[in-house]
């Protein structure tokens, strides 16, 4: 079995957004980590590798410093990377970009094609679904459990109450969620041969059956007029205590935690 | 010279730091307080290839240089000293002198399932009356046949009781030097379950409480006769050697002590606040953290310099001991300079530079003190 990983290298949200004075992203000043539903995507191919054998070929779209979540992707157990990479598609909206990485796995020889649900920094959800799409193959999305069976896929697609048992016969393509799994680490000697891995970079010449007005900036229909940090209110607490006292003990006790008393 | 880390390294820091974080700082409060062993993290490090570093992958390792297994004792102990010598102890204490010292088949038999962590690791050396005076061994191994006799006793060893593999050092009889008669002195491998091999005390720490530390006991323990490790009689010299490499991971262990204790302080003076501002902002607190950095960076660097000596020397004894001694009296001031700074809470439980000032003090004292540390360099200066 063939499967394809398509990742994203996105600024790290945990430590809160920062932005440029024109209001995008100053991915400088973040730092950049495998996206969480992708490293999801990622970990549930390599158990499936564990499980029925497979090659697994991890691919990225973006600038040449994405080769570190590639590098990432091996140390974890991926067997190859691509990166496509090409000054003419930069500022890529969803579109432009699933048209790129569409066009890239068109080289490719694949039974099964991952993706995580959605980045961190964009949070559309759109890119996987669109790639299929190009590539003319099912999707299934949000997936919380994958299993082969022959020649088909089985899939549990969650809801917010409920999950459906989707089948789909491969070549198909799944998004996964990052509840899907908890991701393995790195191992020190897969880092090693990671960092002397040949890492393929593929540029808008490699790319097969797309055409130049759906690529890059130009190709973009989404137009961003402005970007902004979401005023942040803590979720706060809600404790239900057994009674007054309990209360009483266990705000003095944060209170006493936080040096406030 | 550069001073900037490889790719490889980098990216090994960012694991260790994130295994560091996720699996074993959750869990090193607890193993302080109930000197439990943390059996759990062990084999989660042994899936990942933390106990197989750098052994080389034909031996069932990671392929990785000292450096790289450096840094994986510094993280770990950053958030856990325990765990950061129960690594140190099995990697440069038992599998190096197998793979320095033993034969094809020994390290077929005990590298490979010890690098891939399938087992544990211990070394045995000091006795109730052989601690620095090493030469003072009172085990003894005497040939019968085809096996080796171990009598008498090991005190202080750590992974104690959780190892399945020991080195142990043993007199095996008397050889004449420079016109005296002195203990020749052999070195063993002997596994655990082995008949007559049993376990004494275990020892009640001020330190590194999780950490299994226990007496070993040999009453006519037999063990087969190609269980020699290196020749008869360089039992010393494999001793020294190992402790050499033994000395780079206490040195790296003592450095993630400092290190943890520094960044929990620096995030405690900005939070804590005193006559209306933070503690962070008065001088004091400044120039105590500005001097405990710039000690926590000279121990970095001699550390890692130790450690690229080990991959590229055969003789670091003078590198591992300047980074031991230096590292252990670093992480001792600064555990103690950090617990002033957090004032009564620092000497309360519940705030973990309490537990890293009572780890740190091991650092001066195991694998060498730092008196022979001292001796050791000195020696080196006026030979």
């Amino acid at each position: 079995m063939k499967i394809v990983v398509c990742i994203k290298q996105v600024p790290d949200t945990k430590g809160g957004v920062k932005f440029n004075p024109d209001g995008t992203l100053d991915r400088a000043a973040m730092l950049a980590i495998m996206n969480p539903d992708d490293k999801a995507g990622l970990e549930a191919a390599l158990r499936l590798k564990d499980q029925y054998g497979a090659e697994v070929t991890v691919l990225t779209m973006g600038l040449p410093k994405a080769t570190d979540v590639l590098r990432e992707a091996l140390a974890m157990g991926a067997d190859k990377g691509i990166l496509v990479t090409d000054r003419v598609l930069g500022g890529a909206d969803t579109w432009a970009t699933s048209t790129t990485i569409a066009g890239a796995i068109r080289n490719l020889e694949y039974d099964l094609i991952i993706t995580g649900r959605q980045a961190i920094d964009g949070d559309t959800a759109q890119v996987g679904p669109q790639i299929a799409e190009h590539l003319g193959i099912p999707v299934i999305s949000y997936a919380q459990d994958i299993k082969i069976d022959g020649d088909k896929v089985i899939v549990q697609r969650q809801y917010d109450d409920r999950y459906h048992v989707l089948e789909a016969k491969m070549p198909c393509l799944i998004t996964a969620l990052s509840e899907l799994n908890d991701p393995r680490y790195m191992t020190p000697g897969g880092i090693f041969d990671a960092c002397k891995a040949e890492i393929t970079t593929w540029g808008r010449a490699d790319l097969k059956d797309v055409d130049d007005s759906n690529l890059g900036l130009a190709g973009s229909p989404t137009k961003i007029a402005k970007a902004s940090d979401k005023v942040r209110k803590g979720a706060g607490e809600k404790v239900v205590p057994e009674s007054p006292e309990e209360g009483v003990a266990y705000i003095v006790g944060k209170l006493k935690e936080k040096h406030v008393i | 010279m550069d001073f900037t880390l490889s790719k490889e390294h980098e990216m090994a820091r960012t694991l260790f730091k994130e295994f560091a974080e996720k699996e074993v700082k959750p869990l090193a409060q607890e193993v302080d307080e109930t000197e439990v062993f943390p059996r759990g993290t062990v084999e989660k490090m042994a899936k990942y290839g933390f106990l197989g570093i750098p052994v080389p992958k034909e031996y069932g390792g990671q392929g990785c240089d000292p450096l790289t297994y450096v840094m994986c004792v510094e993280e770990l102990s950053k958030v856990c000293a325990t765990t950061g010598v129960i690594v140190s102890a099995h990697t440069s204490l038992c599998i190096d002198p197998i793979m320095t010292y033993g034969t094809e088949e020994q390290k077929q038999k005990y590298v490979v399932p010890l690098a891939k962590g399938e087992k544990l690791g211990a070394f045995g050396l000091t006795e109730p009356g052989a601690g620095t005076d090493a030469q003072g061994q009172q085990t003894k191994a005497v040939l019968d046949g085809d096996e080796w006799v171990l009598n008498g006793s090991k005190c202080f060893i750590t992974n104690g009781k959780e190892a399945d593999v020991y080195i142990i050092i043993a007199v095996t009889g008397k050889v004449e030097k420079r016109g005296r008669m002195q203990k020749e002195i052999s070195a063993f491998i002997v596994e655990k379950g082995t008949p007559g091999f049993t376990f004494g005390t275990k020892e009640n720490k001020m330190g590194i409480r999780g950490s299994s530390t226990y007496e070993l006991i040999f009453t006519d323990c037999r063990i087969p006769k190609e269980n020699l490790l290196g020749q008869k009689g360089k039992g010393f010299s494999i001793a020294m050697h190992t402790l050499d490499g033994g000395r780079i991971g206490i040195a790296s262990q003592a450095l993630g002590i400092a290190e943890g204790a520094l960044e929990t302080t620096i995030d405690y003076v900005k939070e804590r606040k005193q006559f209306g501002r933070s503690i962070s902002q008065f001088q004091n607190t400044q120039f105590v953290l500005a001097d405990l950095a710039t000690k926590v960076e000279a121990a970095q660097l001699l550390v890692y310099k130790a450690a690229m000596a080990k991959a590229t020397q055969k003789v670091y004894s003078v590198e591992a001991a300047k980074a031991k001694l230096f590292a252990a009296e670093t992480a001792m001031e600064v555990t103690t300079k950090c617990v002033q700074l957090h004032g009564g809470y620092g000497y309360i439980r519940e705030y973990n530079v309490e537990r890293m000032m009572r780890d740190a003090k091991i650092t001066e004292i195991y694998e060498g003190t730092s008196e022979v540390q001292r001796m050791v360099i000195s020696g080196s200066l006026l030979k």
